[in-house]
């Protein structure tokens, strides 16, 4: 390896080094919530128990799988691009965006549902709930529209990164670009791991 | 800014990693559903840290980065164990 050749892998190393620096206060965004959810979760067990049983565990599950082979396909897209086929790496991007898009749809159609039952922050039926209800919707919310908007700031990046691999300055030598992106990607995954069976499985 | 990644994960690779999820999923509803007692929240958080584990492993190619980051990584987590402990300790001591 020549000296320029190093310093220019130094420069990747780094760049990949302030992705996972930014990834670290994602992880503390969410983890301050997770505190919440598990100190509230001990103080009103039998309200927590009883308000998870409303949440639907098959749009949890089914948007669990989604995320999840939505993280191969970008895993497999970076594959693709090293080995110059960017082609293919865009196809497996443009999967992942449909897969994104299918998590976003569920996601409607889960809200929706609570909205026409009035259970949402502010409502008159929340209001009439038990405190420990109350918190555990309030965390649901927060914790899963939080997660949603990660979702479709991940689609936008995955969006950016498809138009530049098509227009070649994302290539099988400079791919720094798409390798954060997936990163990013990936911690939506990660977070989205714990998310489910906190609120979804667990009553 | 070029890159000089040395591992190229196979598409196989990526597949059996996803397949290995799935599974880790699927014993996650199932032993939910089965109500294995007073464990059942500890074993639903057990399974999704081998998921994470494995996500954080391969998905995110941490398995062949320098150890730097790894230890970074590991470190934070830790750090992530310890605040939540000390909360804990805090709400029940108190």
């Amino acid at each position: 390896m020549s000296t320029t050749e190093h310093s220019e892998h130094i420069d990747s190393d780094t760049g990949k080094l302030g992705m996972w620096l930014f990834l670290f206060t994602e992880l503390f965004l969410f983890g301050g919530l997770f505190i919440v959810y598990a100190v509230m979760r001990s103080k009103y067990a039998a309200d927590f128990h009883h308000a998870a049983l409303e949440l639907n565990a098959f749009i949890g599950a089914t948007n669990t799988v989604v995320l999840l082979v939505s993280s191969m396909t970008v895993a497999m897209s970076l594959t693709a691009i090293q080995q110059k086929k960017a082609g293919k790496a865009m196809g497996l991007l443009l999967i992942t965006l449909i897969l994104a898009g299918v998590f976003m749809v569920n996601k409607y159609f889960e809200w929706g549902h609570k909205f026409e039952i009035h259970l949402y922050p502010g409502s008159d039926v929340m209001k009439s709930m038990p405190h420990g209800e109350i918190m555990f919707f309030g965390l649901y919310y927060m914790m899963t529209g939080l997660h949603a908007i990660h979702v479709i700031i991940g689609g936008i990046l995955l969006t950016v990164v498809i138009f530049k691999i098509n227009s070649g300055k994302i290539n099988a030598e400079h791919y720094l670009l798409q390798e954060n992106s997936a990163l990013y990607w990936h911690l939506v995954d990660l977070i989205w791991i714990f998310l489910f069976p906190l609120l979804y499985l667990i009553t | 800014m070029k890159n000089h990644d040395n591992h190229i994960s196979s598409d196989s690779a990526n597949w059996t990693v996803l397949l290995i999820l799935l599974i880790l999923t699927t014993l996650s509803i199932l032993a939910i559903k089965i109500h294995v007692g007073a464990f059942t929240v500890a074993l639903a958080l057990l399974l999704a840290s081998v998921k994470v584990t494995i996500v954080l492993t391969y998905f995110m190619h941490l398995k062949f980065e320098n150890l730097l980051l790894r230890l970074m990584v590991g470190g934070v987590f830790l750090l992530f164990a310890i605040v939540i402990a000390i909360t804990f300790i805090d709400y029940y001591f108190r």
